[in-house]
């Protein structure tokens, strides 16, 4: 095994291990702490797999946004130190979430092999296809229909956030009684 | 074997200059803002103008008790100094002083920087949320809620820069830049560097650590040389965000004799950049929670995206 491939096992380790804590600690804080080490290692192994881009962007957006977000939002809600063991699923609520994560995971991970695993990707000479240029071209050559798709669904979202958000729609104002219609 | 001496030397440099720069920004704020308000500022410190007041502050830090707060979640709160301090420290890998003169040229250099900037930010989360202290957990909370309205307006300018130079890597977008990006590029700069300031949260941003109000926010609690690495973690915030502008919108190393002294163009252009910063701090009063949201989603963000349709356009045009 090379020094890659030894880094590449480990990072997948850590990446599991933090993975697993996020679900089964029961400090919900602690656990949002779990999601940075666990997103910060798979973008580690974007890097190994020299997708320079993508690994970045993995920073930015989860731990940078998503977890900020998620800590702001336990911080509103007065999460605090130490267990919150009135939050703890029952004993068959864990059994059923234990067998779905696991199939799926069983899945994705047959699938996988059975799809890629006699390709190999040779990291060591031609390293542009992670490069952002590559990335870019073939974002916006190849995929653009899905990504053009993709941000008509986050425009939807956001439309979506903010009526929730606002209190006042949805209520007919009395002066539109008398307005034409 | 010259590459292992190669990259040892890199990294002692970039460990010095994290060392010595943001100490000179915080000797220069002493000096400079006791100046401003008829003061004197430091005068004692190793004799000359109290040059060494801030190693006396450090000899001072060291020697303070070391308290973590009964009721505190232990871990977490020894280790959020770390993560408010290391990332400064990365990123300073990827700024490129001179040409050619850059630990380390990365092909998407300004999605890293930018990234690691943010992981930052989760160090004083960290910090409000474990010390077990109210005051604490409302500085943590002002921090979240002006960091995630600051860093919309942040990317869309340092994007902007990027679609000029038409690359992501912070040498390149140096070596392309020309003198009139300085006009062309100048909304985009206001916005990124202000942005900077509210995610550094200093003042007139600096709401999250209000001292007369919520005693220092997240950082309460924190004595010793754990509220050093803090405060350190602040000027090297600034001489960071300072480089950065300096590199992505001030042109970096060009200057008369660029070849031979374009790292100290880039080191000019940062430490004026620097005295801004404290020139801003002494000259503005705090901004209140609904200014600041008013100033970044209503000032800032259209702004930037002005900015980011106009140099779409120059760059289609020419």
């Amino acid at each position: 095994m090379s020094v890659v491939e030894v880094l590449f096992v480990l990072l997948g380790i850590v990446a599991v291990g933090s993975a697993l804590l996020v679900v089964t600690t029961n400090q919900l804080v602690h656990a949002a702490l779990w999601l940075v080490v666990c997103l910060g290692s798979v973008a580690g192994c974007y890097l190994l797999l020299s997708a320079e881009f993508v690994a970045w962007v993995q920073v930015l957006i989860y731990v940078g946004a998503v977890v900020v977000l998620l800590l702001f939002g336990l911080m509103l809600t007065r999460a605090p130190i130490g267990a919150s063991t009135d939050l703890d699923a029952g004993l068959g609520q864990r059994a059923v979430a234990a067998l779905t994560a696991g199939g799926l995971a069983g899945i994705v991970i047959t699938a996988l092999v059975d799809a890629f695993s006699g390709e190999r990707i040779d990291l060591g000479g031609d390293v542009s296809t992670g490069s952002s240029a590559s990335a870019g071209s073939a974002l916006f050559r190849g995929w653009v229909l899905p990504f053009e798709v993709l941000s008509l669904l986050l425009l939807a979202a956001l439309v979506g956030a903010i009526v929730l958000s606002r209190r006042d729609v949805g209520v007919e104002p009395e002066a539109a009684d008398g307005g034409p219609t | 074997m010259t590459t292992v001496l190669e990259v040892a030397l890199r990294i002692v440099l970039v460990l010095g200059v994290f060392l010595v720069l943001p100490l000179l920004v915080g000797q220069t704020e002493h000096k400079a803002m006791a100046h401003m308000q008829s003061r004197l500022g430091p005068m004692y410190a190793g004799g000359f103008h109290g040059w060494a007041q801030l190693i006396a502050d450090g000899v001072k830090f060291a020697q303070k008790e070391d308290i973590v707060p009964a009721g505190a979640d232990r871990a977490v709160f020894k280790l959020a100094p770390a993560v408010a301090l290391l990332p400064y420290l990365i990123v300073l890998v990827a700024i490129p002083v001179g040409p050619g003169l850059v630990a380390q040229d990365l092909d998407a250099g300004l999605f890293f920087v930018l990234a690691v900037m943010a992981v930052g930010v989760l160090g004083a989360l960290m910090a409000g949320w474990a010390s077990a202290n109210k005051f604490s957990l409302l500085g943590g909370l002002r921090s979240a809620a002006q960091l995630m309205s600051y860093e919309l307006p942040f990317l869309l300018a340092a994007a902007s820069v990027a679609m000029a130079a038409g690359t992501l890597s912070l040498p390149a977008i140096v070596g392309a830049w020309q003198p009139w990006w300085l006009i062309w590029q100048l909304p985009g700069a206001v916005v990124f560097f202000v942005a900077g300031l509210a995610e550094l949260q200093r003042p007139p941003f600096d709401m999250p650590v209000a001292d007369s109000e919520i005693i220092f926010g997240a950082f309460t609690e924190y004595t010793g040389l754990r509220f050093a690495l803090f405060l350190l973690a602040e000027y090297a915030g600034i001489v960071v965000l300072c480089a950065l502008t300096t590199v992505l919108f001030l042109g970096g190393w060009h200057g008369p004799f660029a070849d031979q002294l374009g790292w100290l163009w880039t080191l000019l252009k940062t430490m004026v950049l620097a005295f801004v910063v404290i020139w801003l701090r002494v000259s503005y009063p705090r901004l209140r929670a609904d200014q600041l949201q008013r100033l970044a989603w209503q000032g800032l963000v259209p702004v930037a995206l002005a900015q980011l349709a106009l140099t779409g356009v120059v760059v289609v045009v020419t």
